[in-house]
């Protein structure tokens, strides 16, 4: 109780702060296109609320912070985290984004074209990329093995596996236009949890205490069926920082006709957070439902504003957190009045990748490209002189050794020329333990092209034993490659009468893109429980072979025979002669002839076979008498 | 200086006044070679026989596995909606409306109501070709001629992990036969379906899924194995040229981590009252190799100590019923309470009956996997490098009451719903039990430790009989083996020429076997003596019988080690009947003092000459297993058509090194002994 009744103090205090300063910013102009800058550190919270075609919800937590370019208080913020703009100083970032996926986001039936799902789709793990504002590449380079290891002290991560220069590499335009600035990793195996979002929810001023962040109970949104939480930021001169923290989440409601937020969250939204400046709710109905909306949907709860984005793609309700309370809390109910079956907008091309052939030894990745034609016809056409443009970022780590020069793409079940196709193309192999492989490749397709396929061949290379992450036997991982459509713009323009950094960025020119799957590539694998085995049996064979090849090399027959000769007329050592004695003996030899009968003459005789059964059945039987008596 | 003269000097002082101790370890065994050859043949024999003795019980291996540690949830829920489908598939089969097209329509379209990715995959019969240059490749990746033929239409369903990475995948099998969709077994083959989808529901609902579930509701017209091989093709070896519909609809899910082939299997008429289902378990792959022993473990474990099914795997009935065998249970107990008599620690007494039991199954087990042909649809995965295995459930009571349908769909759903969670909670790779390994029960396992015994005891004086009769020529030349060398290349050059001649004779099409038979042998016997012809008669001056043994039985014992590697088991059943043969031959016309052991010698040496014959070695082995009655010599074609057309390395064997051995222990027969 003292903790809360403290924390409500120093919230008391920072929102007194926040009144009492000037403010400079207009707030009557509610236009992205104005852009005035900023003279104080503002924060907004947004949701966004989205009903999917298969009665799963998409839920996505926008939140902004941003800061002046130089805090009239120096090195002090007041809602901007500390930590981030330290970070953004340090290591002189332009643009840096983060994010943490798990699960796949579902570009047939959650959408794949759409401003919102081109920016949640993102490859499962950890995916970091940054642009850097330093001339030379070695400075990049270390600043960014710097990077990774804050970053993974921040976000209680292994994000400093990013470090090694095996896993990072540096994309010239297949990921992101740049002067080589931008560095590119991923971490396709980091699982994701609840210590990865603490951390994240720390750099919110209110953190989950208050507003819209006080929705996300931890059972109820990784439950979710996706769940991809993101840091992004960029800092220029002219706007300060601005970092964007979302977080998106697929749920399934219960029952899947009806739903509402607080059966989503097992929480209710009682307010905002009070040193946010604007606290927003949005539900989003995608076009082709809202046609026939009043059929299918039903909304219960009164929206504050309703608009319509300028093609009729979509529709939105405005609910404003600021009018409600813990008297009347904000809670959107939706009930489907009839079940139905609808697809959202589709990427051009749908693309997927999959690993070919079987065994440890070669395989070849695919990538096949299939048209998404019948859901969006009026982006085409047939004509002979158009093309759609393809552009394909892939990283393949060194142990997966491709061959680039194997590259075949097939158009339409026939095998294309690849300088037909490709109209630019990046290749950056990979060199052994040193720097992963790199492709980035822009294609050209006949826009009536249904499908189109590119295989490249591969080996698997062997790991130091060392270098094995303890569950080795479970394959490596190829992280996604990245399949853009540069001439495909996702953007949704929406009246100006909405002022929300959240809908202002779906109006930027967003380039279609999607992530295809992570692969598993089986390695062969040592038998770690038996190094001791295999140790033993290595040298064993190598003692074998070294031992006989020395003797063969050193050995002078000649002389030896002569040695042994004068050896034979002196005596021979103690334990020989007494064996030798013992065998003629018992053989009843004598010793003359003993020497020269040595080879024709057997030593095991049959007498001495008897004698040594004969020993082993009185053996016996007195084990077996005594046991009994 | 040249070191093989050395090294024969070496050779010839080894049993000189003062050499090494391995060396004259070496003229010891040399020397006594009969007594070594005899005792590490008995031993050997002794070895095999003792083998059920030495099973030890199975156990899981790999903790991640956990077993049995949630309690099943598939519901009557879940059965009754598999039961509509059953009904459903029954109803269209009784219409007789092209059953083969409305069925896939049927299965696709409850797929698709749980949510599940689903797509027809269509495929014709592959061409039984012989293809001696594929033997170790995968299957050869021809396109796929659908035009004129007709094909076979399997439906598949994926359902994604809800919080999966898509990296990899569970396959569940569930093969029906449209073809006799309204014959006898018909319930049967439709539940097997029901069986599927039941468990496919639950799945589509689960939460905890790390792996993608594909569901391949094959069609089996051409075999079951057919269906599944050609998706599993499809699947890894995609064919991007030609017709690109197929390809385009064609969705995979990632690495497959393990597959699960069942089928529901109504038995008529039993031989004896069951009061439990059965689950029959089907595990070997083409060329012997087996899933991973953890694998069978965890579908044993569910079924016997969960689900209360009874589980089985191949045996030979006939076996079991064999007084030889029976007697050697008898002593085996005899022996082995005397032992413990001895020393109470040593625990290696058996009941008769269950040794008995024991062998008939390790029988079963090493011919199933010496023929190298697979058991089931599983084989297929294999191929891939992916484990699985088949389970035949056949119910207690009648399918066609619905009742106790409902109970065995509820029982056996459980059974596949706990192997599914088991191998979905692994995080790596099937990799810490044994894969090498021969079943004595379907919870008892010999591993390869110890089957490894009696085939080292049966090689072993191999070489030592080798060395033996080079040293006992007369002739002292450390080149003398070059001259045997070449009716030993003329030998083996004859056996490939036979290996490759019934691929042309496959080419001549439409005729019977007995004729491909005799043709095959005339074309061999031609070959035969057209090389004898060119590179003239065996029984050259040089060619001493000591030194045309020496040279087969070495190289007899490099085929058989290559083969134990690539099939242990062939090698095994080889090496029983190639040994002998190594170790007696002797020329009829050689002189000896003893005229009883000589005349026991021919006797064994004309009747191993005649069962040493891959024809009758074939006809003998199949005889010992399923009784004399069905076995005929003129079946040969036939059986070894069934070999090549599974690209099994047992063919290789017997052409490549059984033939030969015989070949020159018939030279060796009838050499002159000038």
């Amino acid at each position: 109780m003292a903790s809360h009744t403290f924390l409500s103090l120093l919230l008391f205090y920072l929102y007194s702060f926040h009144l009492l300063r000037p403010i400079y910013c207009s707030f009557g102009s509610n236009g992205f296109e104005t852009t005035s800058v900023p003279k104080e550190e503002e924060f907004s919270e947004e949701l966004l609320l989205k009903p999917l075609p298969d009665y799963k919800v998409l839920a996505h937590f926008h939140f902004t912070s941003t800061s002046p370019p130089s805090s009239s208080n120096g090195k002090h913020h007041h809602l901007f985290p500390k930590s981030i703009a330290q970070l953004v100083k340090k290591y002189k970032i332009r643009e840096l984004e983060l994010s943490f996926t798990q699960g796949r986001w579902n570009y047939d039936r959650w959408g794949a074209s759409d401003p919102l799902s081109t920016a949640n789709g993102k490859p499962p793990g950890v995916e970091l990329w940054a642009l850097f504002d330093i001339p030379t590449k070695e400075e990049i380079d270390a600043t960014w093995r710097n990077l990774t290891h804050s970053l993974s002290g921040l976000f209680c991560a292994s994000i400093n596996f990013l470090e090694s220069s095996t896993s990072y590499s540096a994309p010239l335009w297949g990921f992101l236009p740049n002067n080589g600035d931008l560095r590119y990793g991923a971490l396709p195996r980091e699982a994701v949890c609840t210590e990865n979002l603490t951390p994240w929810l720390k750099l919110l001023p209110c953190r989950d205490k208050a507003g819209i962040a006080s929705l996300l109970d931890r059972p109820s949104i990784y439950r979710g069926h996706y769940h991809s939480q993101r840091l992004k930021l960029r800092s220029d001169g002219l706007n300060g920082i601005v970092i964007e923290q979302t977080l998106s989440v697929v749920l399934q409601p219960i029952d899947r006709t009806s739903w509402s937020m607080h059966q989503l969250f097992k929480k209710s939204l009682t307010g905002k957070c009070a040193l946010a400046k604007s606290s927003k709710v949005f539900l989003e109905i995608e076009g082709t439902l809202v046609s026939q909306n009043e059929n299918i949907l039903e909304l219960v709860g009164e929206a504050d504003m309703v608009t319509n984005d300028q093609r009729d793609h979509s529709t939105i309700y405005q609910y404003n957190v600021e009018r409600y309370s813990e008297h009347e809390a904000l809670d959107i109910r939706v009930n489907w009045k009839k079940l139905l079956q609808v697809s959202f907008l589709q990427a051009p091309l749908h693309a997927s990748r999959f690993l070919m052939g079987s065994g440890n030894e070669r395989g070849s990745i695919a990538i096949s490209l299939q048209s998404a034609r019948n859901s969006t016809k009026g982006l085409y056409d047939n004509s002979k002189n158009c093309f759609t443009r393809v552009v394909i970022f892939q990283v393949v780590p060194w142990y997966v050794k491709v061959y680039y020069h194997t590259l075949r793409i097939y158009v339409d079940g026939a095998i294309r020329d690849a300088k037909d196709v490709v109209e630019k193309i990046n290749v950056a192999p990979s060199e052994d333990k040193v720097s992963p492989g790199t492709l980035e490749m822009m294609l050209q397709f006949p826009c009536g092209m249904m499908s189109a396929a590119l295989t490249l061949d591969f080996d698997k290379g062997f790991l130091h034993i060392d270098e094995y992450p303890p569950d080795a036997n479970q394959g490596f991982d190829i992280p996604s490659a990245l399949v853009s459509f540069p001439d495909f713009i996702s953007r949704r323009i929406y009246p100006d009468s909405i002022s929300s950094p959240l809908l202002q960025s779906y109006k930027g020119r967003n380039i279609v893109k999607s992530y295809t799957e992570v692969l598993l590539v089986p390695l062969t694998t040592p038998d770690f429980s038996m190094p001791y085995n295999v140790i033993t049996f290595t040298c064993t064979v190598l003692a074998l072979y070294f031992g006989s090849m020395v003797n063969v090399l050193r050995r002078r027959v000649s002389e030896e025979e002569r040695l042994a000769k004068s050896k034979d007329k002196r005596k021979p050592g103690l334990i020989p002669l007494l064996i030798s004695k013992i065998s003629n003996k018992v053989r009843g030899i004598k010793e003359d002839s003993a020497n020269q009968s040595q080879s024709s003459q057997p030593i095991l005789g049959p007498k001495v076979v008897f004698k040594v059964v004969l020993i082993a059945l009185i053996a016996v039987l007195g084990h077996y008498i005594f046991n009994s008596s | 200086m040249e070191v093989a003269e050395v090294e024969a000097e070496v050779e010839k002082k080894a049993t000189a006044t003062r050499s090494r101790l391995i060396v004259r370890l070496a003229a010891l065994l040399v020397s006594h070679s009969t007594l070594v050859s005899v005792v590490c043949c008995l031993a050997g024999l002794i070895a095999l026989l003792v083998l059920p003795l030495l099973a030890k019980n199975t156990y899981i291996s790999e903790n991640a596995l956990l077993p049995g540690s949630a309690n099943p949830v598939l519901s009557y829920q879940h059965v009754t909606q598999a039961n509509n489908l059953i009904m459903d598939i029954m109803s269209i089969a009784d219409d007789k409306q092209a059953p083969d097209i409305e069925i896939p329509k049927l299965i696709a379209k409850y797929m698709e109501i749980l949510g599940a990715e689903t797509y027809h995959h269509k495929f014709s019969q592959p061409q039984n070709q012989f293809h001696p240059l594929y033997f170790f490749s995968s299957s050869p990746n021809s396109p796929p001629t659908l035009a004129n033929l007709s094909y076979g239409t399997s439906t598949v369903g994926i359902i994604r992990a809800p919080r999966g990475d898509g990296k990899e995948a569970i396959v569940l099998v569930s093969p029906y036969n449209t073809q006799n969709a309204g014959g006898i077994d018909a319930s049967a083959s439709a539940s097997s379906i029901g069986l599927a989808f039941s468990v496919f529901s639950l799945l589509s609902r689960a939460t905890w899924l790390a792996k993608d579930i594909i569901w391949v509701a094959s069609d089996s017209r051409f075999g079951d194995h057919t269906s599944v091989s050609a998706w599993l093709n499809d699947y890894h070896n995609p064919n991007f040229i030609g017709d690109a519909s197929s390809t385009r609809i064609f969705k995979r899910a990632g690495t497959m981590a393990c597959g699960i082939v069942f089928k529901v299997v109504e038995k008529e008429r039993r031989e004896k009252y069951e009061d439990r289902d059965v689950v029959t378990l089907y595990a070997e792959a083409s060329n012997g190799q087996m899933p991973n022993l953890d694998l069978l473990n965890v579908v044993h474990y569910l079924a016997v100590h969960r689900q209360g099914i009874r589980v089985r795997i191949g045996m030979f009935g006939g076996l079991v019923k064999s007084h030889l065998v029976r007697v050697l249970g008898e002593v085996m107990q005899q022996v082995g309470r005397f032992a413990r008599s001895l020393n109470p620690d040593w625990r290696f007494e058996m009941p008769s009956s269950e040794y008995v039991e024991g062998t008939a199954t390790l029988a079963s087990s090493i011919y199933s996997q010496a023929l190298g042909v697979p058991t089931g649809p599983h084989g297929a995965f294999r191929d891939y490098q992916v484990d699985a295995v088949t389970l035949e459930l056949s119910p207690r009571f009648s399918l066609k009451n619905e009742h106790t349908r409902l109970a065995f769909l509820l029982k056996g759903g459980r059974l596949i719903e706990g192997t599914v969670r088991s191998v979905n909670n692994l995080l790596e790779k099937f990799h810490q039990s044994f894969f090498l390994y021969f079943l004595t029960a379907p919870n008892k396992f010999v591993s390869v430790g110890v089957y490894m015994i009696p085939f080292a005891f049966l090689v072993a004086p191999l070489p030592i009989i080798a060395a033996s009769l080079f040293n006992l020529t007369s002739n002292r030349n450390p080149w003398r083996w070059l001259h045997t060398a070449k009716p030993l290349l003329i030998t083996h050059t004859w056996s490939v020429v036979v290996t490759l001649l019934p691929f042309y004779i496959s080419k001549i099409s439409d005729l019977p076997s007995t004729h491909c038979m005799l043709t095959w042998a005339g074309g061999s016997l031609m070959a035969l003596v057209i090389l004898y012809i060119v590179f003239g008669s065996p029984y050259s001056k040089h060619v001493e019988w000591r030194l045309l043994k020496a040279v087969m039985i070495a190289s007899v014992s490099i085929g058989l080690c290559l083969m134990s590697i690539i099939n242990f088991a062939t090698a095994q059943i080889g090496a029983l009947f190639v040994v002998p043969m190594c170790l007696f031959a002797l020329p009829i016309r050689v002189k000896t003092n003893n005229s009883l052991i000589r005349s026991m010698v021919m006797t064994c040496n004309l009747v191993m000459a005649v069962l040493g014959f891959p024809v009758t070695a074939v006809a003998l082995m199949q005889g010992v297993i399923k009784g004399f009655g069905t076995v005929s010599i003129l079946e040969f074609w036939d059986s070894m058509k069934f070999l090549w057309g599974w690209n099994s390395a047992t063919y290789l064997y017997l052409v490549l090194v059984h033939l030969p051995c015989w070949l020159l222990f018939l030279h060796i027969l009838f050499h002159p002994c000038r």
